[in-house]
């Protein structure tokens, strides 16, 4: 019995050894690669002469990759701007059309429910794809325009339904009460409902914003015109399409110093990943709470 | 007690009103495009308005028999459901295997933290990743192939080399969803009552019986369900991610349906024979839809939907 329970113990002792340490190995896969891509950005075109093709730690910190990056007037600079108010104003949309279509739909014993919800879930099923949509946009004249970014996407269904199930679980005899007193049913909405919400606010928000900061395929086949284009397009540009002598040609014509090509694709990738990085583990627990409440059946 | 409409249109008028814009948007952006493809019945040209496209004469199954008999046809078809499969076999257990995992390892702060880093490549961009895989496996002094060179072994072109394409694909698409995956299985373990455990610990069940016999019935829930959903998305190979990776050299074991309608559609502007092949692959999905839920319901006597 007692060898038994040792033999046991010997056994999770293992166990748990091998669990950390493959836990611990997959944890450093999800961040090796952004460090590996910094330390590759600060690479200079002599260090990379002189110690040859690939260095891990580089002697001295170069900068020239992000000064070229960032400097005024360049695409990146200017994409930062674009992407910016493309999640501003988008998510601001995002959220307002959302949630009022969201609390209609919250509303059991509003007549024409069910056909509006199923309205909504067909579009879940089936779309026209690419070629009716671009149709769509050229006809009502949205390509090339900064709100086929914004408009085309106005309503996610997904976050809709989760909006939708969040605010029925607003207890009704909460908003009877408020009537009770007095209160019009905007009012209910504003004083009562709106409050409650603000945190499922947060986390579609973040969803919408997250998207948006993400895009680039809708840039992409509706909008020609480079000055448009946001960051995620921009840095596709620079790390996927351009060969170095592309880079060299387009990018640092006139300019003394040169990055190389390698630490200037890897400046693009740190330089449109980092606010990211800033934010989120401030906000992860919004997300989470967001995936969890979508999966509640409604 | 009954009402005439207008009386309830007034009573509930301010819903209505806040459903409305919402109405336009589905109507406009979801539902014209859903009617835009009586365009694969005719034969439109890009320099065709509205009224070419409405009054224009129909052509029939025309670019459905061409797609069908394509030299591409059946690579494409190949294609899509071959990858779509790898990620299901590879993909799918992932993050069930991750949250087990997880939940064996008692130590909160590190459960925390392995979460925390894992959930973060879901919110990078698949053209960063992208961007990463270019970096990090070029032969011109990518850090893969460098390692390849030290070891002594040849270097490999992984993203333009047929063998290879694939594999980079599943296995970079696994990295960046399998933390976040986790969330939903893990939510199901925190469910399970700590009572079989303990029960399970009585009757002498060492870790890996407590696993198979507690753990897993515990998720198979949810497991099957989304088993069954992802049945419905076997269509859905990753557009985004192989559009931003491949090239002509990996045509062959690459090209998927929603790539090869991108070419056709915006590059070759063949508006008709790629909304055709695009309407022939929403309509497998929507028979695929049906068989799922047609499942779920038998799995769980209600359907999805």
């Amino acid at each position: 019995m007692n060898q038994q329970r040792q033999r046991r113990n010997m056994g999770e002792t293992t166990f748990q050894i091998v669990n950390y340490s493959f836990l611990t190995l997959i944890s450093l896969s999800f961040i090796i690669p952004f460090l590996v891509v910094l330390a590759t950005s600060f690479v200079s075109e002599n260090e990379l002469i002189a110690r040859g093709n690939f260095i891990l730690i580089p002697r001295d910190l170069d900068f020239t990759a992000y000064n070229l990056l960032l400097s005024k007037g360049s695409l990146i600079y200017n994409a930062y701007g674009i992407t910016f108010l493309r999640v501003l104003i988008g998510t601001l949309l995002n959220l307002a059309f959302t949630a009022m279509m969201a609390y209609g739909l919250a509303r059991r014993d509003l007549p024409g429910r069910n056909g509006l919800i199923t309205l909504v879930f067909i579009t879940m099923l089936i779309g026209g794809g690419l070629v009716p949509n671009y149709l769509l946009m050229k006809s009502i004249h949205l390509l090339n325009t900064f709100w086929v970014m914004i408009i085309p996407g106005l309503i996610s269904s997904w976050n809709l339904i989760i909006m939708r199930n969040f605010f029925m679980q607003i207890p009704v005899e909460l908003e009877e009460s408020a009537i009770i007193d007095g209160a019009s049913p905007l009012g209910v909405l504003v004083r009562i409902v709106f409050p409650l919400s603000l945190p499922t606010f947060a986390t579609i928000g973040l969803f919408y914003a997250v998207g948006h900061w993400n895009a680039w395929f809708d840039a992409a086949i509706y909008i020609n015109n480079t000055q448009m284009h946001p960051l995620q397009l921009i840095l596709r540009q620079v790390v996927l399409s351009m060969t170095s002598e592309e880079i060299n040609t387009t990018m640092t014509a006139g300019m003394m110093e040169r990055p190389t090509a390698q630490s200037l694709k890897a400046a693009a990738i740190i330089v449109t990943t980092v606010p990211i990085l800033f934010v989120y583990p401030f906000l992860q627990k919004y997300f989470v709470k967001g995936v969890l409440t979508g999966s509640i059946k409604g | 007690m009954r009402r005439s409409i207008p009386s309830l249109i007034h009573r509930y008028k301010l819903y209505y009103f806040l459903i409305a814009p919402g109405i336009i948007y589905y109507l406009i952006f979801h539902y014209i495009p859903l009617y835009g493809v009586v365009i694969a019945f005719k034969d439109v040209s890009p320099f065709d308005g509205v009224k070419e496209i409405l009054t224009s004469e129909w052509v029939g199954l025309k670019h459905f028999r061409n797609f069908t008999n394509s030299y591409y046809f059946w690579d494409i078809m190949r294609n899509t459901l071959l990858i779509s499969l790898y990620r299901l076999i590879f993909g799918f257990p992932a993050p069930i295997l991750l949250a087990i995992l997880l939940n064996e390892a008692k130590n909160i702060l590190f459960q925390r933290i392995v979460q925390t880093v894992s959930y973060l490549p879901h919110f990078i961009s698949m053209v960063i990743v992208a961007g990463l895989l270019t970096t990090f496996l070029t032969t011109d002094g990518g850090i893969v192939n460098t390692l390849l060179q030290l070891m002594g072994l040849k270097q490999i072109f992984f993203l333009g080399d047929a063998n290879y394409f694939r594999s980079v694909l599943v296995i970079s698409g696994i990295w960046k969803e399998v933390g976040w995956g986790t969330i939903i299985y893990l939510a199901a373990i925190a469910g399970i009552d700590a009572h079989l455990y303990e029960a399970a610990k009585l009757d002498g069940a060492g870790r890996m019986r407590q696993i198979w016999h507690v753990t897993l019935p515990g998720m198979s829930f949810i497991i099957t369900l989304l088993l069954i959903l992802s049945i419905g998305g076997l269509l859905d190979a990753g557009f985004e991610q192989i559009f931003l990776l491949y090239s002509p050299s990996v045509f062959k074991v690459a090209d998927i349906i929603d790539t090869y309608v991108y070419r056709k559609g915006l590059v070759d502007l063949q508006y008709s024979y790629a909304a055709a092949v695009n309407l022939f692959k929403s309509l497998i999905a929507v028979i695929l839809l049906l068989g799922a839920n047609y499942l779920a319901k038998k799995y769980k006597q209600e359907g999805i939907w």
